[in-house]
């Protein structure tokens, strides 16, 4: 009453507005507008001899102008994304992946590869088409994929044009940069893989698996004294 | 000279600014006065009752996310609890811990959305909504680090969640925790003695707890009427009765009172997340539960206090893998029952706040 | 009776002289003209520009209250963004309803524009620039301003729209109420500075008006946030309830005019705050008067801002009764405390001398609390203090059904 609460209300904004701890939108991507004081903390210089040595950098800062590239936000490294990462040599044809889909759109079509199968050896993948249009990253694949050959991926810019370009193909998978999320691939956690890191390492095979093949002794002992 | 004047009849939404989705009012106006109001909805039915029964038990999990977007956590227990009644899967105590705080944590986050809304109804231009998406960010945030997605989460698993939560949860959980109430205090010094905020939602839309129980009511809105009932504690799932938290009622049951009830139920869910990080055993996080679960033939019906209020999930079971039926009882659906009620007699603008201060979402309505 | 002065270096009477010494002779007459059109090309521009700027200054402001960035895309600091609004809103489709009253959806939005530039006519920019000295200058703001009201409801009506009709039936109860408390508010600058030219009101404070009459300057500041329909009393348009009010069929460069005279209002308004309230163009020696006018301008442009991005808004019944029960009263009380302190402190040459101003405002600031408090306990909804909230024995039927 008697305008108490309005005034009150007047002071959280202007606290808001005033303190920059409370910024919502710190992170701008792809670039981000800098001051002259962050662009020189950029170049590692104090900002006055940044500001003598390049006048003309340091004016055009000063008139916001001057954009940098920037990181983008950081993703924790579960974060389902799109992308999905699939190692072939891993792959075993299964289709254990396209029968967990909820929404049926992973196509899998497989003949029998050169090799004798019963060594070990795996189908050989003729067809492998995610449809991630109509995905909803839910990741059932990824959990039901038995020789950790599926993982999510860690991007989110796949924007295309047409609907058709969103299906993924096994030329794509192939090709994908091999980004896997940690979700569901707690090996992954184990290595403290970041799929978000900077410098971009890929997971090879080897690292994402989760337990040695076994060899063919131990095969033997377990399947052929049952 | 006498003017003669009839009632106009004015189609709020499916697109309007303040129906929260795509809900339509049809209103009948006598000036700016509610004569009638006809909610029309319907317009993001996507079946997820029927698409149910073809799907596994896991795969309904996705689904359920899709129900009460603001709160997915929420269906997810409700509806992984209905599967382990049905199937008889016990879920381990370091799971159901984890739940709890997780569906705490949605609670949280969907009634700073609700409040957010509310001010945005009633005027505010987007300043409360925006600092309570900042807060509710964080959340999310939280719910990325478990399992990867902001809003569709798919986190729980009958018989358990899908992973432990990661090393680096535990410490951002505290902190976020710790920070919540100072959070509510400055949100409350915005708004709840604003002489605005007062003047527009006091004595608003009220409804009486004999109403609010005919209408089947449950959640903030009921208990906004004085009627301490709450699912956690009439019929406790979970650990909930190893808690200790405090069910706030309202005095009168407007839309001031909802609002209250809102942010001291924000309160409790805090107080109620310390206790659950201070409890928290170490042990399996999942039980042995698989993957294509055949649940014996049979029924089961299990209800959490959802943020909207009573969320429960019927599910029969013929034997099969995936459920013969699954009936949703959406608290957001039941809670409109009284919305023609409440608003009739209201101006335009209070029609606005009262359906804001329902708090319904479209993705439970329509289902 | 004052003279009319005409010595500003940007007004129409130096304007008109320069005119007459270029042309020839025998053009002299077409020098009335050309002065004219000079003069409102550039008042026009400038107030355009002026706006264009100030949108881009809302957006970004209300963006940090908010915790955002606001536009920052485009030029520096986003300076660029209404030319990019600019852009869009021109090459946008150019609809019509079929069923629209073409004549009035088509004026509006001129008339809505043409009222507050001519406002700018009649502000002292500074000690000695100024458009026209008129020597009834805020009544001819008072009276052109209103004119706003007939094109509200001309957009309302003529888009033959539910949701514009509401939003301008709205708009016209409420711009016509708030005329009077307007109105009213001013009359206590009026007494103070006996006259009604808009340079001799800023000649006259010594000592601010706002210090020395608040009630005035709250009165005045309501309705003018009234009159343009900003938070807490934005009934006109309330884009939460009706969508854009009684703008909601107007698209392209016709709902960029709306948007222009929207966006303009609060500058003129800043402009007659300042010259009426914080005494316009006066300050501390160093800083050129046109320094300081353009600064007070822009303080109280941020008020308003710091309102709306704070406020929800009142429901309408609540605006028209804060406007008749609150406001109207409390302008009275204003006016005759000015009038009897005026006549008490005067001395014999009417003149107020700045100590009289100092004791004056101490006894308005005690009685404008006074008022407030009282207007608040009045209006004020009655029985404050909720029931403490009583568990209702409904809640036990559950435990009775076991
Ligand atoms: S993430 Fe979910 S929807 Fe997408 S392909 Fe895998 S199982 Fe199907
Ligand atoms: S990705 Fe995994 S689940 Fe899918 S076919 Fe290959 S091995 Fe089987």
């Amino acid at each position: 009453m008697y305008g108490v609460g309005l005034i009150k209300g007047l002071g959280v904004t202007i606290k808001n507005l005033i303190l920059p701890g409370r910024q919502f939108t710190i992170h701008q991507y792809p670039d981000r507008k800098i001051g002259p004081i962050g662009l020189a903390r950029m170049e590692g210089k104090n900002p006055l001899a940044f500001a003598l040595s390049r006048p003309g950098e340091t004016l055009k800062a000063m008139m916001g102008l001057v954009s940098v590239p920037d990181k983008r936000q950081d993703q924790h490294p579960r974060f389902r994304g799109e992308e999905f990462s699939w190692y072939d040599n891993r792959c075993t044809g299964c289709a254990s992946c396209a029968k967990y889909c909820p929404l049926g759109i992973i196509k899998i079509v497989t003949s029998p590869s050169e090799t004798a199968m019963q060594e070990g050896d795996k189908y050989a993948i003729d067809v492998f088409d995610i449809d991630i249009g109509r995905c909803m990253f839910c990741g059932l694949c990824v959990e039901a994929c038995p020789y950790d050959a599926l993982h999510m991926g860690s991007g989110f810019e796949e924007g295309t044009y047409t609907r058709a370009e969103l299906v993924i193909n096994v030329d794509m998978l192939k090709a994908a940069p091999k980004k896997p999320s940690q979700w569901f691939r707690p090996q992954l956690t184990s290595q403290n893989y970041n799929p978000l890191d900077s410098d971009g390492k890929e997971a090879s095979s080897q690292d994402v698996h989760r337990h040695e093949k076994p060899s063919q002794s131990d095969q033997e002992k377990t399947w052929g004294q049952r | 000279m006498a003017v003669k004047t009839e009632p106009v009849t004015i189609n709020l939404g499916p697109q309007h600014p303040s129906t929260h989705g795509v809900f339509r009012l049809r209103v009948k106006f006598d000036g700016e006065v509610v004569l009638d109001v006809e909610p029309v909805f319907g317009y993001l039915h996507r079946g997820t009752e029927k698409l149910a029964e073809s799907r596994t038990y896991v795969q309904i999990v996705t689904l359920t996310d899709r129900l009460d977007y603001t709160a997915s956590m929420s269906n997810n227990l409700s509806y992984v609890l209905a599967v382990e009644k049905l199937a008889g899967i016990e879920a381990p105590e370091r799971a159901q811990y984890i739940r709890v705080i997780c569906a705490e944590l949605a609670r949280i986050s969907s009634h700073l959305m609700a409040t957010g809304f509310l001010l945005n109804d009633l005027g505010a231009f987007a300043t409360p909504l925006m600092y309570c998406f900042r807060e509710r960010e964080r959340i999310l945030d939280l719910f990325e680090m478990l399992c990867g997605a902001r809003i569709t989460v798919s986190y729980m698993r009958p018989g358990g969640v899908l992973q432990d939560p990661p090393d680096d949860f535990w410490p951002a959980l505290t902190r976020i925790n710790d920070d919540l109430p100072q959070y509510f205090d400055e949100l409350e010094s915005l708004i709840t003695g604003n002489e605005i905020v007062l003047a527009r939602t006091r004595d608003v839309g009220t409804i009486s707890a004999e109403h609010a129980i005919n209408a089947s009511i449950s959640g903030p809105i009921l208990r906004a009427t004085g009627v301490q009932w709450d699912v956690r504690r009439a019929d406790p799932y979970e650990i909930y009765d190893r808690l200790d938290f405090d069910i706030p009622i309202g005095a009168v049951g407007d839309t001031f009172d909802r609002y209250l009830v809102r942010i001291q139920e924000m309160r409790e869910s805090v107080k109620i997340i310390r206790q659950c990080i201070e409890q928290t055993p170490d042990g399996p996080y999942r039980a042995d539960a698989p993957w294509f679960i055949r649940a014996p033939e049979g029924d089961a019906y299990a209800a959490v206090e959802g943020p909207k209020g009573e969320l429960g999930f019927y599910m029969v079971s013929d034997g099969d893998i995936s459920p013969y039926r699954c009936k949703i009882r959406a608290p957001s659906f039941i809670n409109l029952t009284a919305l023609t009620d409440m608003l009739v007699g209201w101006k335009m603008g209070d029609l606005i706040t009262i359906f804001g201060s329902l708090d319904v979402v479209l993705g439970e309505v329509d289902r | 009776m004052h003279e009319i002065q005409t010595a500003g270096i940007l007004d129409f009477g130096s304007l008109e002289r320069f005119f007459q010494r270029v042309l020839p002779d025998s053009l002299d007459r077409f020098a009335f003209f050309i002065a004219a059109f000079t003069l409102a090309f550039i008042v026009i521009n400038v107030m355009v520009q002026t706006t264009a700027v100030y949108t881009w200054f809302e957006r970004r402001v209300l963006g940090r209250f908010q915790g955002r960035l606001g536009p920052n895309r485009w030029g520096p600091f986003g300076m660029l963004q209404p030319i990019a609004d600019l852009i869009k809103l021109m090459t946008k489709e150019d609809m019509v309803p079929k069923i629209a009253d073409r004549w009035s959806f088509n004026l509006a939005p001129i008339i809505l524009v043409f009222p507050t530039l001519l406002v700018v006519a009649v502000i002292p920019f500074g000690p000695d620039s100024f458009l026209g000295r008129l020597n009834i200058g805020i009544l001819f703001v008072l009276g052109v301003t209103s004119v706003n009201t007939i094109a509200i409801f001309m957009a309302g009506w003529g888009s033959a729209n539910k949701y514009a009709m509401l939003g301008a039936m709205r708009g016209v109860a409420m711009l016509v109420s708030y005329e009077v408390p307007m109105a009213l508010g001013v009359v206590g600058v009026l007494i103070l500075s006996g006259s009604l030219a808009m340079s001799d009101i800023v000649i006259q404070q010594n000592v601010p008006f706002l210090i020395v009459q608040p009630l005035g300057f709250l009165i005045f500041i309501a309705a003018a946030s009234a009159e343009m329909s900003r938070t807490p009393f934005d009934q006109i348009e309330a884009e939460s309830e009706l969508g854009s009010g009684y703008n909601t069929e107007y698209s392209s460069m016709k709902f960029g005019m709306l948007f222009l005279g929207e966006f303009m209002a609060p500058l003129v308004t800043g402009m007659i705050v300042t010259t009426l309230f914080l005494s316009g163009t006066r300050g501390f020696d160093p800083i050129p008067g046109q320094v300081w006018f353009v600064g007070k301008t822009f303080a109280v442009v941020f008020a308003l801002l710091w309102v709306r991005a704070t406020w929800p808004r009142l429901r309408v019944d609540q605006i028209m009764a804060f406007a008749w029960k609150g406001l109207f009263g409390m302008a009275l009380v204003n006016i005759f405390l000015i009038a009897v302190e005026v006549a008490v402190f005067q001395d014999d040459a009417g003149k107020i001398s700045t100590n009289s101003l100092w004791i004056m405002s101490a006894i308005n600031w005690a009685i404008a609390i006074g008022v407030i408090v009282a207007v608040a306990n009045i209006l004020g909804q009655p029985n404050l203090e909720r029931p403490t909230p009583v568990p209702s024995p409904l809640a036990n039927m559950y435990a009775e059904a076991d």
